[in-house]
């Protein structure tokens, strides 16, 4: 078994015990990203200094708490990486954007900050939809990601970086954001476990806006107990980040193996609509089974707005971004493009140049969102109809205590596929939207294969706060096969 | 012609908040500092930086809404204004469209033409300034940007169109700049921009009941030029309709040393703003407690104050007005009051000497070296007839050169008064003596001379003696013999 | 059909955003915009006049911070992406006023 093979868990536990060093660790996944990432593209910046000094560091900090008897946190000599949005001092931080390609922040964001206070060693950042506006990770000014499966294959998005590197082992963790399904949705099409919190369980401080009432961070790992590690080690209020909530953490590992006995499922009937993949609607009628036969009932619920859902968050999520884009204007970082015509011209011409065609295509219908006469309209009315879906969600909790949906309509397509027609790829999305709308919490649970061998996955949606239950019932669901154990051949 | 006209004028002021820190970061508001030194991810607009609101901000601003009788707003949220501009760092300004803090106020003013009037104030509500944009000489440079300014919390105070003259918006701002610097909140300084009034100035036939159009006058930085900007923008508006012209509705900037406002047409294009609440910050919601703890930290208003120095210390209206143009002068002259029971002699001492030092050496009431307890050092002196009132101010120059007491300077220059009657009488009679013709001009009627003989007395005795009884003594001995 | 968004005004939009498109570019952009806004249009099917909107997906309310100092960036980093400076100050092309 390599030293890449091991889960968190069993990493943890021999660091702590001496057994590996947080050196060779780094090292071999350093080599491991050397040899897969030219067929996966899944990093645009590979951090090998500053991860071995990291390392380093660990090892000491390691070798200090074996002295005293004691643990040093988890995440100690851990090499995670970073969706390339997470703003990283000294390190490039992209966005897999031209307009930020030398962008180097002289600030850590919060998150980044409390791995590196942990002892995790941050190997590099991960490539991306350009600024999170995709599923597929297509739309990179760096390349799109290669799904690990089948390199043939789109990865998903937008965090199909974060989603690839952690089925192809170079790293047993990563961070992602999730605004539409950006960590979900990739997590199913690669095989990994990927969960979204609830809005305002762990800080959006230094982590590169998209869609400001949607966006989240979370993570992405191999198997839920790791997830778990993960989550326990980024959440929590943060006073740089107003819209954080001050609600205690639970020990998300605790009780991690309680199972579902007893516990109620919804299956939401809007979601099993008929263009829905066979293969993946088998594969969530074996989850259904499963869960069954681990003592959960599992009824039907209704969340009648389902159908507005992808109308709704793509006028509300495109208002966001195209406020939150405004920044980048050439004056005081990124790319400046100045045709010497003055002021104007310097802003049209640095943002033409430095946007991809969908940014750009998403500022255009965010900006006419928010404009005088369509405002109401538009904006208005899509937050008013949010309000109805999150009232759809909060009324089936009342029922049940997880809803289980698909993550996507279809496995992996080709590369290429959908790049021609936005509107296709945005109903893509259809399964995962709602969780950010409502401001919910979701995961993603590798669950099956095509007959393509690609992954499937299913998801479960919790009640706000909430993501040890989820976790709980995940993992039941997680411990009766071995998708967990399944491993890409590269 | 003017006389067919009527002037309406509506005023923004943009009042500059005194916090410590921003309003959404906490780098410090000093001015004057090094560009760009006091900046941070935050209001530089750097990717993944997120507001959070300064609570002081929110204070001041029910501070303000308290004292020009608005509502406060029980929710209030921060929307963004979207537009392009190289010193608005995120592309957007955190203001409030929607909801703001204060609504529905009023100032009454009074002024000679017109008379007491109340005008409205629509709003109050919070926003983020942005920072300054500098001009390079060097033609290879082109605008220089300073993001120190940006993200300055300003309360923008948005008055109803109920000005009918040049005189009643000075009147308005005046008082509107005395209450923030009453509340302690603004600075006032116009110069540095802590202050800023934007007016709205049309006009419209006497009797017609639709405004007319108007043009915004921006870049006025005193009372001064407010009313000449005014002035001269009425004259040009009815100048133009006179002529068969129309007022295009655009803004116009005045300049200082001509006089007059021109066009910033070519700047602006319409502006779509496409307010939104702003998702990164959370409502405010403000309740009756909190109101009323603000209000417990209110001090005594400028008009209640005033009220109250006519009634308890009886001076008329035209003293109590100067004595309570600034809070810490007022405080001062409270301060001795507390120390010498009367008043008036107080009041004229405050008005009189001090402000004159305080003019001179542009020092803040606070930092004069002559405290209030040692002006009434010397006030008490005077009273007991130690030495004179021309001595007293005497007394007062050097106290403030030295910072010493009034008993310490009157001992060391020797200034006690001489009103030993015999001493007196003594140097009478040789001025008498000395002065033998104009002593007969007096006695024949010439009574002007008086003020001579006793200047001679006071020269003798420099200045020492106590003039009321070398005044007594003078016409005693001139009348009798 | 009228069309939701037309090419005139897919322009006036971009240059409020400071974008700019070819001609090409603005006739596939609009037709994909045109496509997106006949698709949300669905969303009038709902009666929302009793609906509050949804700004904040957490009902949170007065999160301050004190009035306190914090440290600054400092003027080199500050400046330190910028694509062009002068006198510790970021240099842009000359704003006419």
């Amino acid at each position: 078994m390599e030293l890449t093979d091991l889960t968190i868990h069993e990493m943890a536990q021999q660091l702590r015990e001496g057994e590996i060093s947080a050196v060779a660790l780094t090292q071999a996944c350093l080599e491991r990203i050397d040899v897969t990432d030219t067929h996966l593209n899944a990093f645009i910046s590979v951090c090998r200094d500053e991860a071995l000094a990291a390392a380093h560091q660990a090892d000491e900090r390691l070798a200090q708490a074996r002295l005293a008897q004691e643990n040093a946190p988890m995440l100690t000599g851990i090499p995670v990486a970073l969706k390339d949005l997470f703003v990283t001092t000294g390190v490039r931080t992209t966005c897999a954007s031209k307009m930020l390609a030398d962008f180097i922040p002289p600030y850590d964001g919060t998150v980044v900050r409390k791995l590196k206070e942990q002892g995790a060693v941050i190997v590099g950042k991960l490539n991306m939809d350009e600024f999170a506006m995709g599923s597929t990770s297509e739309s990179s000014a760096y390349g799109a990601v290669h799904n690990p499966w089948d390199v043939n294959k789109v990865s998903g998005g937008s965090s199909g970086g974060s989603a690839a590197c952690v089925a192809a082992r170079q790293v047993p963790a990563s961070l992602g954001t999730d605004s539409g399904g950006s960590i979900r949705q990739p997590a199913s099409h690669c095989g990994v476990v990927g969960l979204k919190p609830t809005y305002g369980r762990v800080s959006r401080s230094g982590v590169v806006a998209f869609a400001s009432s949607l966006d989240q961070v979370g993570p992405l790992t191999r198997n839920v107990r790791d997830c778990a590690i993960m989550l326990q080690a980024i959440a929590g209020y943060d006073l740089a980040d107003s819209t954080s909530v001050d609600i205690p953490v639970p020990d998300y590992l605790a009780g991690l193996e309680e199972g579902v006995a007893g516990k109620k499922i919804g299956l939401p009937q809007e979601y099993f609509i008929p263009g829905l993949d066979p293969e993946i609607k088998q594969a969530v009628e074996n989850v259904v089974e499963t869960y069954r036969s681990l003592g959960a009932e599992v009824v039907e619920v209704s969340l009648p707005h389902t159908k507005y859902a992808v109308s709704c968050y793509y006028l509300v999520a495109t208002a966001e971004a195209s406020s939150n884009m405004a920044r980048y204007d050439g004056v005081r970082f990124g790319a400046r493009v100045d045709p010497g015509k003055g002021l104007v011209e310097m802003y049209t011409a640095t943002r033409s140049q430095g946007f991809g065609a969908e940014v750009k295509r998403r500022i255009i219908l965010g900006t006419f969102a928010l404009s005088s006469g369509y405002y109401d309209a538009y904006y208005l009315k899509a937050q008013k109809v949010r309000t109805l879906i999150r009232q759809d969600f909060l009324a089936a909790f009342n029922e049940v205590d997880y809803i289980l949906t698909p993550v996507a309509p279809t496995p992996a397509f080709a590369l290429g596929d959908k790049t021609t027609d936005p509107l296709l790829m945005y109903l893509s999305d259809i399964f995962t939207l709602s969780a950010n709308l409502a401001g919910i919490c979701g995961l993603s649970l590798p669950c099956g294969r095509s007959s393509a061998g690609l992954p499937i996955g299913v998801q479960l949606l919790g009640k706000p706060f909430d993501e040890a239950g989820l976790l709980r019932t995940a993992y039941a669901c997680e411990q009766t096969g071995a998708w967990h154990k399944a491993k890409p051949e590269l | 012609m003017r006389e067919r006209y009527e002037v309406v004028i509506g005023l923004e002021v943009h009042v500059q908040l005194t916090t410590n820190t921003k309003i959404f970061c906490g780098c410090s508001t000093a001015y004057g500092s090094r560009p760009n030194s006091n900046t941070c991810p935050v209001c530089l607009g750097m990717p993944g930086s997120l507001p959070v609101l300064n609570r002081q901000v929110v204070e001041d601003a029910i501070q303000a809404g308290l004292a020009t009788h608005c509502t406060i707003a029980p929710r209030s949220i921060f929307a963004r204004k979207n537009y392009f501009y190289p010193d608005l760092p995120s592309g957007y300004q955190i203001s409030q469209l929607e909801l703001p803090i204060c609504e529905g106020g009023y100032l009454d003013i009074e002024t000679p033409e017109r008379g007491k009037r109340r005008i409205g104030i629509t709003r109050i509500h919070m926003e983020a300034d942005a920072g300054k944009l500098l001009h390079s000489d060097d033609p290879g440079v082109g605008s220089l940007v300073d993001l120190n300014r940006a993200s300055t919390p300003l309360l923008e105070v948005v008055s109803e169109p109920d000005m009918r003259s040049s005189d009643e918006a000075i009147a308005y701002l005046k008082q509107l700049h005395q209450i923030v610097r009453y509340l302690n909140i603004c600075s006032g300084n116009m110069e540095e921009g802590a202050f800023r009034c934007d007016a709205n100035v049309s006009v419209r036939p006497v009797g017609q009941q639709t405004l007319g159009t108007r043009a915004e006058l921006k870049n006025i930085n005193s009372f001064r030029f407010i009313k000449e900007g005014i002035e001269y923008e009425v004259e040009r508006q009815i100048e133009l309709i006179e002529e068969g012209g129309a007022v295009v509705q655009e803004t116009r900037l005045f300049d200082s040393t001509t006089g007059t406002t021109r066009s910033m047409r070519g700047k602006e294009e319409a502006h779509d703003y496409r307010y939104f609440p702003d998702p990164d910050l959370v409502p405010m919601v403000i309740d009756a407690a909190w109101i009323e703890r603000v209000k417990e930290q209110q001090p005594e208003l400028p008009a209640e104050k005033m009220q109250r120095f006519m009634e308890q210390f009886e001076l008329p209206e035209a003293v109590a007005q100067v004595l309570t143009a600034e809070r810490p002068l007022a405080a001062y002259f409270e301060a001795c009051t507390r120390l010498h029971p009367d008043a008036r002699t107080c009041a004229n001492w405050v008005m009189g000497d001090v402000q004159r030092m305080l003019n001179e050496t542009g020092l803040e009431v606070d930092k004069i070296p002559v405290s209030a307890q040692m002006l009434c050092g010397i006030l008490v002196r005077i009273a007991d007839n130690t030495i004179s009132g021309k001595l007293g101010k005497q007394v007062f120059d050097l106290m403030w050169e030295s910072g010493k007491s009034a008993d310490t300077i009157i001992a060391e220059q020797g200034l006690k008064q001489v009103s030993d009657t015999g001493a007196i009488e003594a140097m009478v009679d040789e001025v008498i003596c000395a002065n033998p013709a104009q002593a007969q001009e007096f006695r024949a009627g010439k009574d002007k001379l008086l003020g001579f003989f006793v200047g001679q007395v006071m020269k003798a005795s420099r200045g020492k003696a106590n003039p009321a009884m070398v005044n007594e003594l003078l016409c005693k001995k001139l009348r009798d013999e | 059909m009228r069309e939701k968004i037309t090419r005139e005004e897919v322009q006036q939009v971009a240059r409020l955003a400071r974008l700019e498109f070819s001609p090409a570019e603005a006739d596939l952009l609009t037709a994909q915009l045109d496509a997106i806004l006949v698709r949300v249009e669905h969303l009038n099917e709902l009666d929302t006049t009793t609906v509050e909107p949804t700004a904040h997906a957490v009902p949170l309310e007065n999160v301050f911070r004190a009035d306190e100092v914090m440290p600054s960036l400092g003027v080199e980093q500050a400046l330190c992406n910028a694509p062009l400076q002068a006198q510790d100050c970021f240099a842009v092309p000359k704003v006419i006023e």
